[in-house]
Order: structure tokens, then sequence, then C-alpha cells
């Protein structure tokens, strides 16, 4: 599904990713990990193109990303701030992207799940952080595309949103979507995932299942297998 | 990119700074026909705002457009559209609301002046041309300045010099330089120093309707030829377009290796 | 008109008196069909009808007093061969002839119709083309050139002639008529009391209209339009400078009008309209401007030095680039109540006089003065500013070249 050979990237003097290779296979919820800072968004946006690599090639669905656009319309993209153009309303934004990407029916299936239709008429700049990241989901989810990758997916959501959410993620899950995860909230990662990447310092520093790495680390718990690491590295 | 373009044009149409912008160019308009009814003496302070304000008006604009749909921005990188064509209609949602609060701000009371039937049609013209041109042209290049400073501040800065330097500054350096070399030939020298300054350009191809008796008062040669006939207003109509075209093209090749 | 009507009687009474006038007609299959031959048979006021046709003939003498009519434009042809006609006896008047090709020299300046110590003579609705000069009046009195049209085609100045020239002649009266392309359109040198009135003057290498050393001469109510220079007047005295237009002299040295050494002129009620520069003055005293409109010149006035009492009371400065250049800190000139339409005072009492006063010349108008190329930077923001800072504090410009009762309004007569 996704291939990453040898990615570089630097910020100007600051080394963000220094040669990540990567194989994310086709099905499965695929989480990456690292502390704040490891690069986890600037890998998710080198996929995704919006960050273009000093060095390494990217293939995504068999192709290769540089100088191409189009190969995004097979990826549903939730990005980590849901800021949107504070002029335009809930329901324009919508009908926009579908203007943008081909029409859809899932958005009012989807609406109904996040109980959004009240705020259809308001503008994006008076929603609440929660409702925003709702908005984005909804924005996320309505297309119908073999690969998902969510950054940060569960920011400002409430008990039930999140529940809505993660029911959401398995029921695509079950129709054969590949999923790229990141998340500070372990749980989240440790309830969805199936194989989890963690990144250290601009380098894969593990790759496998989360029972796999508690055996690494020799913890009982997932939470404590990642601090560990993350001790062990900086003492 | 006509979606994009689309979208950003509504988006500029609802934000309250097109129609401050439209309402000053419309009380100016009204102010200047209507409260002193001298059509010539209106085109005139008309240049000056022209050429003085829409520059300005079209960086900050620009800038500040730029800044403030960074999230936008990068809602739409993350959909499959090329990046050229996200920031070119961008690029163009700004210049052409701008271009349209200034045609219809200044149009509209000099329609209902009965400007159709008035001599002075063709200086206005010209005027909205320029106009637009400039806005065109600053809009470029506040997104180039906006497109090469992450920091805010610092993109609002360097805007505002640029204006600042071409407005105001360049034209000191340049008198300075021609008294300066007063014995030599200049001509050639004024004409290429007004070419490489776009408000310059704009002002001298407003010159060639107003001020035509004072700048035949000149022997050289060239500029007799640049004045005296079509010639000069082909040329800095060209050279105008080349100063659109060269900031898009640099700010197109910048959104291609920049990282959002 | 009256002169015309009160000069064609005394020619009627003239011939009258003298009962045995007679009318000689000139055509083709006449008995007669030379001019020259029909004048040589001639008695003193006869008349001579010139019927329609070609007569090639130059050189013609009008030696005795004949009124020569010509009746539908016969074309009298000199072949470039010299002078066409000369009258040298009073009482001539010649009459609706179309002459063409004078002939060209660089030693004699041959004429159309040249009057030479003559009086009392007319020169009324001829047609003159391809010319040298057109018509030409040498120490003559008296006489009247009265609607005329001189076509000439002149390209430089070295090899043209004028298109009407007076020289030591006094009390002649031009009037409508229509000169263009020759190199002085009108041209006045050592003629007093003339008055030139209601002619257009176009297209002209050198000037519309020219005097030297000419005084007390009145040209009002006349067109000149794209020559050289509208007007020129050099080394004049009481020339009175009355209602007339001059547009559209374009050049580096072109003027509507040109003031150089003359004295106690009066200049009211004329129109000066986008010339390059409205009038040039240089060395001219006591001279009045009042009531002049000066619209979208490059410069109103150029004051080049010299000028001591001229008084410019009551105009109009519209839309013109630069109102007033002076080349010197000094000024002895009066500004008062004139309209600016680049004053940017105000009027709190409301008594249509500006409260602050207005300063005319602009610091940018020297840099010009001495950088020619630094006009391309005219109306530029930096120019603006430095030309304020120098209203405030004047440090190039004479500091009390004010006009300090500007008007508010356009001022109407």
């Amino acid at each position: 599904m996704v291939i990453i050979e040898n990615l570089h990237k630097k910020f100007n003097k600051n080394i963000v990713l220094s040669g990540i290779d990567l194989n994310i296979n086709e099905g499965g919820i695929f989480a990456i990990l690292g502390p704040n800072g490891s690069g986890k968004t600037t890998l998710i946006k080198s996929i995704l193109g919006m960050v273009i690599p000093n060095k390494g090639t990217l293939t995504v669905l068999g192709k290769n990303i540089k100088h191409n656009s189009t190969y995004r319309n097979k990826i549903d993209y939730l990005p980590q701030i849901a800021n949107f153009p504070s002029n335009l309303k809930v329901k324009e934004l919508i009908k926009m992207i579908k203007d943008l990407r081909g029409n859809t029916l899932e958005d009012e299936h989807l609406i109904n799940l996040f109980k959004l239709e009240p705020f259809l008429n308001k503008k994006l700049g008076n929603l609440s952080g929660g409702t925003k990241q709702k908005v984005n989901i909804v924005l996320t989810f309505m297309f119908d595309s073999p690969l998902i990758i969510l950054d940060e997916p569960t920011t400002g959501l409430d008990p039930i949103s999140l529940i809505r959410l993660k029911e959401l993620i398995q029921s695509e899950k079950a129709k054969g979507k590949t999923f790229i995860i990141t998340s500070h909230i372990m749980s989240f990662v440790e309830e969805v995932s199936d194989e989890i990447v963690f990144i250290l310092e601009g380098k894969i520093y593990f790759k496998g299942s989360i029972n796999e790495l508690k055996t690494k680390t020799n913890q009982p718990d997932f939470e404590h297998a990642i601090a560990s690491i993350l001790i062990n590295n900086h003492a | 990119m006509l979606k994009i373009l689309k979208y950003s044009f509504y988006d500029l149409m609802r934000s309250r700074w097109s129609y401050v912008y439209f309402a000053f160019y419309l009380i100016l308009g009204i102010v200047l026909l209507f409260l002193n009814t001298d059509l010539s003496k209106a085109v005139i302070t008309l240049m000056n705002v022209i050429i003085v304000l829409v520059p300005l008006i079209g960086t900050i604009f620009g800038v500040m457009y730029y800044y403030n749909s960074k999230e936008f921005t990068e809602l739409l990188l993350a959909q499959p559209l090329n990046r050229s064509s996200i920031f070119l209609g961008q690029y163009l949602g700004v210049a052409l609301s701008l271009s349209m609060s200034l045609i219809l701000g200044l149009g509209l009371p000099f329609v209902f002046y009965g400007l159709f039937k008035s001599n002075a049609i063709w200086d206005f013209s010209l005027l909205l041309i320029t106009g637009t041109f400039l806005t065109l042209i600053f809009t470029a290049l506040a997104f180039n300045i906006a497109l090469s400073n992450e920091n805010k501040i610092k993109g609002f800065g360097y805007a505002i010099l640029l204006w600042l330097f071409l407005a105001v500054i360049y034209d000191g350096l340049f008198l300075m330089s021609l008294v300066l070399f007063e014995d030599y030939p200049l001509d050639k020298l004024s004409l290429f120093g007004t070419m490489l300054n776009p408000i310059d350009l704009s002002r001298t191809l407003i010159l060639l309707k107003l001020d035509i008796s004072a700048l035949l008062g000149y022997t050289g040669a060239v500029f007799k030829k640049f004045f005296g006939t079509n010639f000069g207003l082909i040329v800095s109509i060209i050279m105008l377009s080349v100063w659109v075209i060269l900031p898009v093209f640099r700010m197109l090749n910048k959104a291609k290796k920049k990282d959002f | 008109m009256k002169k015309i009507i009160i000069s064609l009687i005394i020619i009627f009474y003239a011939s009258v008196l003298n009962v045995k006038a007679d009318t000689i007609e000139v055509c083709s299959t006449c008995n007669i069909s030379k001019i020259k031959e029909a004048i040589t048979i001639s008695k003193d006021y006869d008349s001579i009808l010139i019927k329609k046709g070609t007569y090639k003939e130059y050189n013609i003498i009008i030696d005795k007093p004949l009124t020569i009519i010509g009746v539908n434009y016969p074309i009298i042809d000199g072949e470039n061969k010299g002078e066409i006609i000369t009258i040298i006896s009073d009482n001539v008047t010649i009459d609706g002839l179309f002459v063409i090709n004078v002939g060209t020299s660089y030693t004699e300046d041959y004429a159309a119709i040249r009057v030479r110590k003559s009086k009392n003579f007319v020169i009324q609705n001829v047609v003159l083309e391809k010319l040298f000069f057109g018509i030409y009046l040498e120490k003559s009195r008296n006489g009247k050139v009265y609607h005329n049209k001189i076509i000439g085609n002149a390209v430089e100045e070295y090899n043209s002639g004028n298109g009407i020239q007076l020289w030591y002649s006094q009390n002649i009266e031009i009037e409508h008529n229509y000169i263009e392309h020759v190199r002085d359109g009108i041209y006045l040198e050592f003629s007093n009391n003339c008055l030139i009135k209601n002619n257009v003057s176009a297209n002209n290498i050198r000037y519309g209209l020219h005097f030297m050393f000419s005084n007390d001469d009145i040209y009002q109510d006349n067109t000149f339009e794209n020559n050289g220079a509208g007007v020129a007047v050099m080394f004049s005295k009481k020339i009175t400078m009355l209602n007339n237009i001059f547009k559209e002299n374009w050049g580096s040295a072109s003027y509507g009008l040109l003031l150089k050494e003359i004295n106690d002129a009066e200049i009211i009620g004329n129109i000066f309209e986008e010339n390059t520069i409205g009038i040039n003055i240089e060395g001219t005293n006591r001279i009045n401007y009042k009531n002049n409109n000066f619209i979208r010149n490059g410069w109103a006035m150029k004051v080049r030095g010299a000028c001591y009492a001229n008084k410019f009371l009551s105009n109009n400065f519209l839309y013109n680039s630069f109102d007033i250049s002076y080349n010197s800190k000094l000024n002895d000139n009066e500004f008062d109540n004139n309209y600016w339409s680049n004053y940017s005072g105000y009027d709190l009492d409301k008594d249509g006089i500006g409260d602050v006063p207005y300063r005319p010349v602009k610091l940018f108008s020297y840099i010009v003065n001495r950088t020619p190329e630094t006009i391309i930077l005219l109306r530029s923001l930096f120019i603006d500013i430095i030309d304020f800072s120098e209203r405030v504090s004047p440090v190039f410009t004479p500091d009390n070249l004010l006009d300090n009762h500007p008007s508010i309004k356009k001022i109407e007569w």
C-alpha cells in the first residue's frame, strides 16, 4: 500500500527524518508513534505530498508520488488541527469538498452519526474545537478511499463521539481499508491498532505488534513499554 | 484551479475587508465627483490614490489572506489537487476580488455621473486598467513574501517595506542618480529605471495621458519615441504584464518546493 | 468690416469720378488672354476680370490703380520661375485668384503677391498654394489682407518663406485668413499699428505669428494651433493680445506664446491649452496678464529671468503639469487672485479667497530645469513629498512668490 524508501527530510538545519524505510501493507490499522517532534506528522505529510522530501522515494498504491497529485484521490486525510476558513458555513464546507473530490452520499449518515445537524448552518469560525473535529471526521470519512490517514483523531472529542469514531474505524477496517493513525492517547492506540511503528529522532526504532513491543521492553502493559523506550533513550 | 478560485473568491466576498475596500472606493468616487464637480481634477486625484494605495492594499491584503487561510490551504493540499492550481486559484481569488472592489467602487459613481458621455472615459479606463495591473502585481509579490516567510510579523514587515521601497524610496534613489549623472545622456537610463518599478511604470502610463504636453518638452530622441507615439503605451503594458507573470511564476515555483 | 466698406466706397467713387473706368476681361478665348497684356492696355482705376482658366505667368507688375477680380478662381501658375504678382501702385485691389508655384530662391524672397511702397490696397479671397512667400507687404500702408487661404508645403526652416510678411508697413489689417504649413504664418518686422484678427494659423514650422521690432499692434481672436510655437513677440512694445487661442504647440522648444524683450503689453482673455509651455517669458517688463485660461499645459508659464513688474491677475491655471517655473530666486512680479487647480488650501470665512497663500513654483520644476530627464518622475509620491517640504519652508524657490489671494472657484468673466 505505502512503500517508503530511505526518506530524509530536514527543515533548515534541523534533521527531522533520516533514512526511514517503511512498508505498510494493505488492510489493517497502522499506528505511528513517537515523542513530540519525532517526525510523525512530517512522515504523514510526506506520504500526502505536503512535505517534499530531501531524499528518498515514496510509493503510494503502486505510484511514485513525486510531481503527482491524483493519487490523493485514494486517500482520506484527517489533519491534526482542524482550522477551516472561518467565513464558511459547515454545510458549505462539506459541499465544497464534495465539489472538489466528487460527490458522495455518506455525509448525511456521518452527520447524523455525530449529531452535527444543528451546526450545519453555523459558520466554522463560531464552532468549538470538538465540533470542528467532528466536522473534520465527517469530511474525512465521507469518501470511500482505500487509505485513510488520521492525525490525532481523538483531539477534543467527547466520550460518545470517541466511541462512534472507534466504531467507524472498525467498520471501515472490516471493508478492507488501510489506516495510518498517529495519536498520543495510548489506550486508543492499543485498542485499535494492529501494528505500530515507533519513531525516535527521525529513525524507526521499532516496528511490529504491540505484544512484540511488550516482549522487547519487558513491560507488562503498552503504556509502560512506550515509556521505557523513552526513558532508556533519554537517560 | 477554477474551483479554488471560486471558493477563494466567495470566501473573500464574504469577508468584511472586501466591503471596506469597496466602500472606500465607492465613497472616494462619490466625494470626488459629486462634491467637486471637476472631472479633470477628480481623475488627477484618483491617479494619486491608485498609484499609492492600490499597491499598499494589494500587498497587505495578499499577505493577510495568505496567513489567514493557511489551514484552508492545508486542507486543500490534502485533496487530490495539484499545488499550482491551489495557489494560482487563491492568488487569482484575492487579486480579482480586490480588482473588482476597485473597478466597481470607482466605476459605479462614475457611471452614475455620466462618464460614458464624457471625454474622460479613456483617462478613466486607463486608470482602472492600471489599478488592476497594480493589484495583480502586488498581490503576487505579497504571496511571494508570505510563501517565503513562515513568520507572520516578518512577512507583514517585508510587505510594508516592499511597498515603501517601490512607492517612495525607489523614486528618491532614482532622482538622486539622475541628478548625479546629469552630464551623461540619461533618457535611456531613465526609461529603463521606470521599467524596473511597477509603480513608476503605471505612473508613466498615466502620465502619457495627463501630462503629454510636459513630457514632450524633453529633447531626447528615445523619450520622443516613447512618449510621442503609441510605442510608450505598448511597451508599458507589455512590461506591466511581465511584472505580473514573473512574480506569479516564482510564486508557483516556490509553492512547489515548499513544505506545509 | 466698416473699413472694408469704406474702402470699397472709396474705390467705387474713385472709379466713378474717373468717368472712363472700364472693365477688361481676360480669358483663353477672349481678345486678351494674358493678364500682363490686360494690365498694359488698362487705364487707372479700370477693373480686370480674369475668367476661369490657367494662366502661366509670373512677374506680373501692377503699376497703376486697378481692381483685379478672378471669376471662379482662375489659376495663375508661376511655374516656380519667380515672383508672381508685384503691386507697386496705390489703390490696387486683388480679389479671388488662385496663385500657385512661386519660385524658391536663397537670395531673393519671391512672393505670390508682393505690395511694394503702396497705400490703400486690398488683397482678399485669394488662395495661395505651393509658395515660398505668400503675401509680402513691403514699406506699405493702410492696406487690408482679408479672407485669404495660404497653404504651403514647408518642411525646413531655411528654405521656406512666411505666409504673410510685413516689413516696414503701417496700419495694415489682417483678418479672417487661414494659413498653414509655411515657416511663420504671419510675420511682422518694423511694422506698427497693425490689427491682426480672426485668423487661423496652424501647422507652421516656426511660429504662427511673429513680431520683431514692431510696436502698438493688436492681435485678437486668432487661433494658433500645432505650430513650432504659437506666437513669438520679440523686441517689441505695446502689443495687445486679446482672446486668442494657443493650442497644442508641442515640442522641446514649443510655446503657446514666446515673449522676449518686450515691454508694456496687455495679455487678456486668451486660452493656452495643451502646449508644452503656455507662455515663455524672458526680459519682459510691465506686462499685464489678466483673465487668461491656462489649461493642461506642460508648463503654464516659464519665467527665464530679467522679467520685472509683470502682473498676473485673475487668471485660471487648470491642470497644468507645472504652473510656474522660475530659474532664479528673485521675483519682482505680482501674482494675485488667480485660480489654481492645484491649490489645496481652504476657505473658512467663505469669502471665495483661499485663507493660505498659494506657491505656484514647485521645487520639482527646478530639478527638471536642471536635469530634464527627471520629468519622468512627475507625480511620484516622493516628488510630492519634497515639493510639500519646499512649500512649507522655501529654500530653492523665491519665497515672496506667492498668490496671497488665490481664488477658490474658477474665475469667470
